[in-house]
């Protein structure tokens, strides 16, 4: 893992938010959105310098609060528009998948793991 | 397409699952990388274990370390344990019903769940990447000892297992059994020695370092 060159990519742009026992995640998505970025430089989509332009690029967009809570709210922004400029996605597809998977969710008894093909409009048949 | 189904907008939100926005933007980016080949989700909970060094507050055991060093606190978590968490400032992003159960030398509890979202994460930090496979959840419930062996907790067979399966309104925190030789220790000190699997059930609190037994 190149722990060390993420942190020090994205340090120049905002610094990962963290303590003294290492990174801190507020809520499970946020993990996941960062699992998602490091998993996609080891297929070789991005380097780092890139992955600090593009969240760079959403920080100076939106100004990062000074208490950085709205950190991977701008990360999950830039991996999205970084797909979509790497042709992955486009705006309109994951806009409608992420509906569906909230339909889904909506969907499905508690304790069911929640399924896209759980989405009474789709039924889980959508274009990804 | 869409126009046979039925709909049951019954307003019963208990009941069903849910997700914030941003959490379904973040599905729906996973599934289109790994529709794509570009992300393995095993792979994904591999990297979130790998740099978890703190993933969610693990509020959960300030909550226990003060049950051990404060009957009195200890006697509030039995009665009304959401109020007694919210006393430390914790409180679960969907105002969960929180529920402590107390381990003792006849009772040991373990709590499952976690298909859906139900992990109070914001007392306990993130879910363990098995808690959420289906086979611990039916495995728990069948052979509750089997699991905990497996883990590498063996219990006296005097002492009586309960399984808990949290629901969308009852969350679990088990409080497990306070180790001897940490007697006199703060409450930061004691912390240290709860992890969050003591406090699922599926492990014990920590033996404080050179204490015997």
């Amino acid at each position: 893992m190149s722990h060390r060159d993420l942190i020090d990519a994205v340090s120049v742009v905002a610094p990962l938010p963290c303590d003294a026992a290492g990174l801190v995640f507020a809520e499970p998505w946020q993990a996941q959105a960062f699992a998602m970025v490091i998993a996609l430089h080891g297929q070789g989509l991005f380097t780092w310098p890139e992955w600090a332009d593009a969240l760079s690029h959403e920080v100076k967009a939106h100004g990062m609060a000074d208490d950085g809570s709205r950190y991977y709210e701008f990360w999950l922004e830039a991996l999205e528009h970084l797909a979509i400029a790497k042709g992955i996605s486009t705006h309109q597809r994951i806009d409608d998948l992420a509906a569906a998977w909230a339909r889904a969710a909506e969907a499905t008894p508690h304790g069911k793991p929640i399924a896209l093909g759980n989405d009474p409009v789709t039924g889980g048949a959508i274009t990804l | 397409m869409s126009g046979d189904h039925h709909h049951h907008h019954d307003h019963d939100h208990d009941d069903h699952s849910h997700l914030t926005p941003i959490e379904a933007r973040v599905k729906a980016l996973e599934s289109i990388l790994v529709a794509k080949g570009l992300v393995d989700p095993a792979a994904l909970d591999v990297i979130i274990e790998t740099y978890e060094t703190k993933i969610g507050p693990r509020n959960g055991a300030r909550v226990v370390a003060k049950a051990w060093a404060d009957p009195a606190y200890a006697a509030r978590l039995k009665t009304d344990a959401t109020a007694a968490i919210a006393e430390l400032g914790y409180s679960g992003r969907q105002g969960e019903h929180m529920v402590a159960v107390f381990n003792d030398a006849a009772t040991h509890h373990l709590v499952v769940c976690t298909l859906c979202s139900c992990y109070p994460w914001a007392v306990l930090g993130l879910p363990p990447v098995w808690y959420k496979s289906a086979p611990y959840r039916s495995r728990a419930v069948l052979d509750p000892r089997g699991v905990l062996t497996e883990f590498g907790v063996v219990l006296p067979e005097a002492i009586k297992l309960r399984v808990w399966d949290s629901t969308a309104e009852t969350r679990y925190l088990v409080i497990p059994q306070r180790p001897a030789g940490a007697e006199g220790w703060d409450e930061d000190r004691l912390a240290d020695l709860v992890t969050r699997d003591s406090m699922i059930g599926t492990g014990l609190a920590l033996k404080p370092p050179g204490s015997s037994g």
